[in-house]
């Protein structure tokens, strides 16, 4: 760490106990230290803020909110059961599309490219992280949704299966840039030792490199699960937007994002409200947790991103 | 050894391919906005206003100027709430508060952005009993921030230590020597963060839905809806009037350029540095 803890201005014991009741130094300690306080604050004052206003949905239906199938505004009956299989549904479609893509591409710049040619790639890829996620709703909608009722598979169009496709393009960046790095940070001896006792570039990867650098990897996935898993936009225009749980991923769905942007303003009365906001709760934790988990398996490899 | 080698060409092959792929999507995504947006951009587009549903023409000249609002507001709130806390982290946070600090930085950042939007909802809607300006600038300077301490602490550390050191050495005061030698040691570092956050922040809708809302006509002051881009973006996209959605394209087109502007800029100005994620 390139920090400077131990640095202290102004030398000796005399100095420092001046310092100490220097007016400048602690007015800018202190101003620096409220603003990262008001970080805490607004953390905290989420977390609250979300749990107060959710109070009736639970108080209501107890932890059966979260597995209850019913979700009906007019009967004021809520379950956030279809928004949770349909959030973790499309977050899985998108992994199972975006863990070798990304993977692949990260092993590619990696191992394969020659720095300029891996520089401007990986440049681009960070760059399909950049595009406003209201963008790619626009492009699903005129271009995925036509291509897949086109299939002739289902008459829909929109449905989890699109939704999936979406977000697996969306959250390529996340694993590839940061599975990138990880594999730049292997150690030669690593891959020294694989290609020494005869193994093939690929083998050196297989059984080397990869293995390595599992654990960073692991946290590149989590980090584009949690985007996956909270991602609102793109998802809400092409899911379909119903309550059901279906068997097949090509029928209409939804995740607790979409519905949150859907129905929101039109919450009336305050259990509806409630229950809208039980599940933006939901979400909140899950995505705590995952990201949590991503830092710790970053954090892990000395990686402190 | 032949097969070994021919698996080595082939499983090279792939990552080839999957890069191929990854890349084509980008360009893909840029070229159909670009083929879409440029017939639909006009002189109208950006000085008129959107006219009634169902008469076709008009522009978003006030979603332009309520994007332009949102982000100032933003700004004022992410950008010090952000700086501060990023100097902390660097100077002083070295114990177990400079670990919450981080931690909570980094909670913010994984937040999902419609999950902010109901936390200005009721944070400011709510008691203010009315959609405003105001709120969607709150929510998408909650967002700025833990992007602003990232990126601040980072660059701040990339100033050695032997720099503050000399200063020490001189008599300077610590506050004096972080405020005019360390931060203007690191300004573009500095100034090409807050360039990549306010593009990030830019393209944002779900925060703005039921903040910001949205506003066929001009938004006075900081209390009233205000239409924005993005929320037009998402508003005429799932509208059923072709008029709507081509202008959708032009709006996806101007947005799209500017978050291209930014991060190639950025490229420019810092080439060894990585975009934040």
């Amino acid at each position: 760490m390139p920090g400077s803890s131990y640095i202290k201005p102004a030398g000796n014991g005399a100095a420092s106990s001046s310092r100490g009741h220097n007016w400048g130094d602690r007015l800018f300690r202190w101003t620096c230290l409220g603003f990262s306080l008001l970080i805490l604050g607004l953390v905290a004052g989420l977390a609250g803020e979300l749990a107060w206003n959710s109070r009736l949905a639970f108080r209501a239906f107890g932890p059966s909110f979260l597995w209850t199938q019913i979700w009906d505004p007019v009967a004021e009956h809520f379950g956030a059961r279809p928004f949770i299989y349909g959030t973790l549904v499309t977050s899985a479609i998108a992994l199972a599309i975006a863990i070798p893509l990304g993977l692949g591409t990260a092993v590619f710049l990696a191992e394969l490219a020659p720095p300029r040619l891996s520089e401007t790639i990986g440049f681009l890829v960070e760059l399909l992280a950049a595009v406003p996620s209201v963008i790619y709703g626009l492009v699903g909608v005129f271009v995925l949704v036509p291509a897949v009722r086109q299939t002739g598979w289902t008459p829909h169009g929109v449905g989890l299966l699109t939704a999936g496709i979406i977000l697996a393009v969306m959250i390529v960046p996340f694993i590839t840039t940061v599975s990138r790095e990880v594999l730049l940070t292997v150690p030669r001896s690593q891959r020294e030792a694989a290609l020494a006792i005869g193994a093939t570039h690929w083998e050196t990867v297989w059984t080397a490199i990869l293995p390595y650098a599992r654990s960073g990897i692991a946290g590149s996935v989590f980090l584009a699960l949690a985007r996956a898993l909270g991602e609102t936009m793109a998802v809400t225009m092409v899911v379909g937007s119903r309550p059901e749980i279906h068997a097949s991923l090509l029928e209409p769905g939804y995740t607790m994002a979409a519905v949150l942007a859907n129905e929101f303003t039109e919450a009336t009365g305050d259990l509806y409200l409630h229950s809208l906001i039980g599940i933006a709760l939901v979400l909140f934790g899950i995505t705590i947790v995952v990201n949590g988990l991503a830092r710790l398996m970053l954090l892990k490899l000395g990686h402190s991103r | 050894m032949r097969s070994r080698i021919l698996v080595n060409r082939i499983a090279f092959g792939l990552t080839a391919l999957c890069a191929l792929v990854t890349v084509s999507a980008l360009f893909f995504l840029l070229g159909y906005i670009a083929v879409h947006g440029i017939g639909a951009l006009n002189w109208d587009f950006f000085t008129k206003l959107p006219k009634p549903v169902g008469e076709t023409g008009g522009g978003m000249a006030n979603a332009i100027v309520g994007t332009g609002k949102l982000l100032l507001l933003a700004s004022a709130i992410g950008i010090p709430i952000g700086f501060f806390g990023g100097v902390y982290l660097s100077e002083f946070g070295h114990g177990r508060l400079g670990f919450w600090v981080r931690y909570a930085a980094d909670v913010l950042n994984g937040v999902p952005s419609i999950v902010m939007g109901i936390f200005a909802y009721v944070l400011i809607v709510l008691p203010m009993k009315s959609f405003s300006t105001l709120a969607g600038g709150f929510a998408l300077g909650v967002m700025m921030i833990p992007i602003a301490v990232r990126s601040t602490e980072e660059f701040l550390r990339l100033v050695p230590d032997s720099v503050r050191e000399a200063a020490y050495a001189l008599g300077v005061r610590q506050w004096k020597t972080i405020l005019f030698v360390v931060i203007p040691a690191a300004m573009r570092g500095l100034l090409t963060g807050v360039l990549l956050d306010l593009a990030r922040v830019a393209g944002e809708t779900a925060p703005l839905l039921f903040t910001a809302l949205n506003n066929r006509v001009w938004s006075h002051g900081w209390t009233e809806p205000t239409s924005s881009l993005p929320v037009m973006i998402y508003t005429y996209a799932i509208a059923p009037y072709d008029d709507w959605h081509r202008q959708a394209w032009a709006a996806a087109l101007v947005l799209m350029l500017l978050v291209l502007a930014v991060n190639g800029g950025v490229r420019l100005i810092l080439p060894k540095r990585r975009i934040v994620l």
